[in-house]
């Protein structure tokens, strides 16, 4: 028996969520960095794009009057009608398969990520899988291949350094990413994501040090509630928390080639890295699988850290509460859709938050030396990680408050 | 000969980067907030905000052709700043005065006087060597046209661009 329901509502979440929400914001990441970079640097960005009538003969362009919002159409534009040039001396299958294999893996990794809470009873997640984690490492850790292979297929000098580079870096940083996140789940006790946005919605955000457990206006009672909120082991948590948080950004900033780690691209000692030999579209698959790869891991980050879609005070999909008013009939399903949608937007707005963060930091430091990458990846965060759960293991064994 | 360099000694907080880090973020969080708030302005709007109001005596801008007071032509056609132009933007074809003139006296004057704004690098020569002040670099920078032949500025042009200039020059000096 097939089960259309699900299929239909899993084809209609995927179309929304890769189409309607993760590309646009990928092409709108590119956007923020161009304007944050150049904020940065004291520069105004690109700021006044139109849509060029005169060049179809017409006496003036459409100004769009919106800050430069048309520009990641106009480069999507640019990026489709530029000539598609394959060099003569390429491999030309890998060629042509390395800006998928580049794209692909960080989309797949946003399936099992519930992205909202529910609406009209449907889970926001599109696949709910008991492995959740496992699988966003699994998939996530494909798209070294599209680097390798697209540099290893250009069959030029450069390409190959940041390919290779690049398989190194990956390999290196995958480890303390996985480990990283290890007293994360001592603390869960499962992987599956939903269950775990659950989790902190009943318990806290993982990186906060209390939970209150309710809220009153009364100061009165300000005391009595926070004595109740704190627990001891709570708070000795916090530290292996911190740590593994810390240590699973520094690992996303790796795996993501993101400057201080962005080694397979260093423009000014590799040209462009792997995708020096790429033009038109597959140059910008391997641009916007970076960006996409971005969005990914502060999805997971989010997931796992800062509570999912959830924020104190606002009810889930399955809320009846509207404001205080009570609707008239055929109107029941409103406050299920409001939220719904608000969690969503919520779950997005950490997303963005974060990428901001990935933003800032690129355009604030310098790119570490290879052999410093490796040392730090090797000696410093690999024995981090492992020790933080060494320390996350013995404090949940040994102090308990309930 | 090699020689080893001494490496710095790192204390414990510059060896584990966070503080510099930090450091750098707020750094670069100050720019952000300063240029999103318009303190700290630098960009100009171009085509719409302009310099022109604040270019200064000095700027070298189009090379133009002047008159006198008197609506005279300054240039006496003696070609030295065809010949100093560093790219040979100008070419001048000279004639010579006819003697009824009231101006006879000075002989030649320019049949015709192009300057070619493709080639012209605003160097200056040929104000700079020009005996009789006649040609001057005005403020105009936005040079453009759509084909070769536009950009190529004509005594007439020159004229218009560089309009009358006042002040002695030697040669309508009657004791001369």
């Amino acid at each position: 028996m097939i089960d259309w329901a699900l299929i239909g509502f899993s084809l209609a979440k995927t179309i929304g969520v890769i189409f309607l929400i993760v590309l646009p914001m990928v092409s709108y990441t590119v956007y923020a960095e161009r304007r944050v970079s150049a904020a940065i640097q004291d520069r105004v960005g690109p700021n006044r794009t139109g849509i060029p009538l005169s060049l179809i003969g017409f006496k003036s362009d459409i100004q769009l009057g919106l800050g430069g919002l048309g520009q990641p159409i106009a480069d999507a534009v640019k990026f489709i009608l530029k000539e598609d040039f394959t060099p003569a001396h390429v491999n030309k299958f890998y060629y042509w398969l390395a800006p998928g294999l580049a794209m692909i893996p960080s989309l797949m990794a946003l399936s099992v990520i519930p992205f909202g809470s529910s609406i009209l009873g449907v889970p926001m997640v599109i696949v709910d899988v008991n492995v959740g984690i496992l699988f966003v490492f699994a998939v996530a850790s494909l798209s070294v291949y599209g680097i390798v292979i697209g540099g290893w297929a250009s069959n030029s000098k450069y390409p190959f350094l940041g390919g290779v580079r690049s398989s190194a870096q990956m390999i290196s940083y995958e480890l303390s990413l996985g480990l990283s996140v290890i007293p994360a789940f001592l603390v869960f006790g499962q992987m599956n994501l939903s269950e775990i946005v659950l989790w902190q919605r009943d318990n806290g955000w993982l990186l906060s040090p209390f939970w209150l457990e309710r809220w009153s206006w009364n100061p009165a009672e300000w005391v009595g509630i926070l004595s109740q909120s704190f627990d001891l082991q709570r708070l000795l948590l916090w530290i292996p928390i911190l740590i593994s948080a810390g240590v699973f950004m520094i690992a996303l900033f790796a795996e993501t080639n993101r400057l201080p780690f962005d080694l397979p691209e260093s423009e000014t000692e590799l040209v462009a890295g792997y995708h020096t030999e790429y033009s038109s579209m597959k140059f910008a698959l391997f641009f916007l699988g970076e960006y996409c790869a971005m969005i990914a891991g502060s999805a997971v980050f989010v997931t796992l850290f800062l509570g999912g879609w959830t924020l104190p005070f606002i009810p889930d999909g399955s809320a009846t509460w509207f404001f205080g008013i009570s609707l008239p009939t055929g109107w029941e399903w409103l406050p299920s859709v409001f939220w719904g949608f608000i969690n969503i937007a919520v779950f997005f707005a950490k997303v963005a938050l974060l990428l901001f963060l990935f933003i800032w930091v690129r355009w604030t430091l310098p790119r570490f030396r290879y052999d410093q990458l490796m040392k730090l990846g090797w000696v410093v965060m690999f024995e981090v990680a492992l020790a933080n759960i060494v320390l996350a293991a013995l404090i949940l064994a040994f102090i308990r408050t309930t | 000969m090699a020689y080893t360099v001494a490496r710095p000694k790192l204390t414990f907080a510059e060896k584990i980067y966070l503080p510099a880090i930090v450091a750098g973020l707020a750094i670069t969080w100050k720019h952000l907030i300063n240029t999103l708030t318009g303190r700290k302005k630098v960009t100009m709007q171009y085509p719409e905000e302009k310099w022109d109001a604040n270019l200064p005596e000095h700027y070298r801008g189009a090379p133009t052709l002047v008159k006198d007071e008197h609506g005279r032509e300054r240039c006496v056609a003696c070609q030295l700043c065809e010949f100093i132009c560093p790219p040979r933007a100008i070419r001048i074809k000279p004639g010579e005065l006819p003697r009824e003139s009231k101006w006879a006296k000075v002989e030649k004057y320019p049949e015709e006087f192009d300057i070619d704004m493709i080639r012209c690098i605003y160097c200056g020569l040929c104000e700079e060597v020009c005996p009789e002040q006649a040609i001057f670099l005005r403020k105009d920078y936005a040079i453009t046209g759509l084909s070769r032949e536009e950009m190529v500025h004509n005594k007439a042009k020159l004229y218009e661009l560089g309009g009358v200039r006042t002040g002695l020059v030697h040669k309508w000096n009657e004791k001369k």
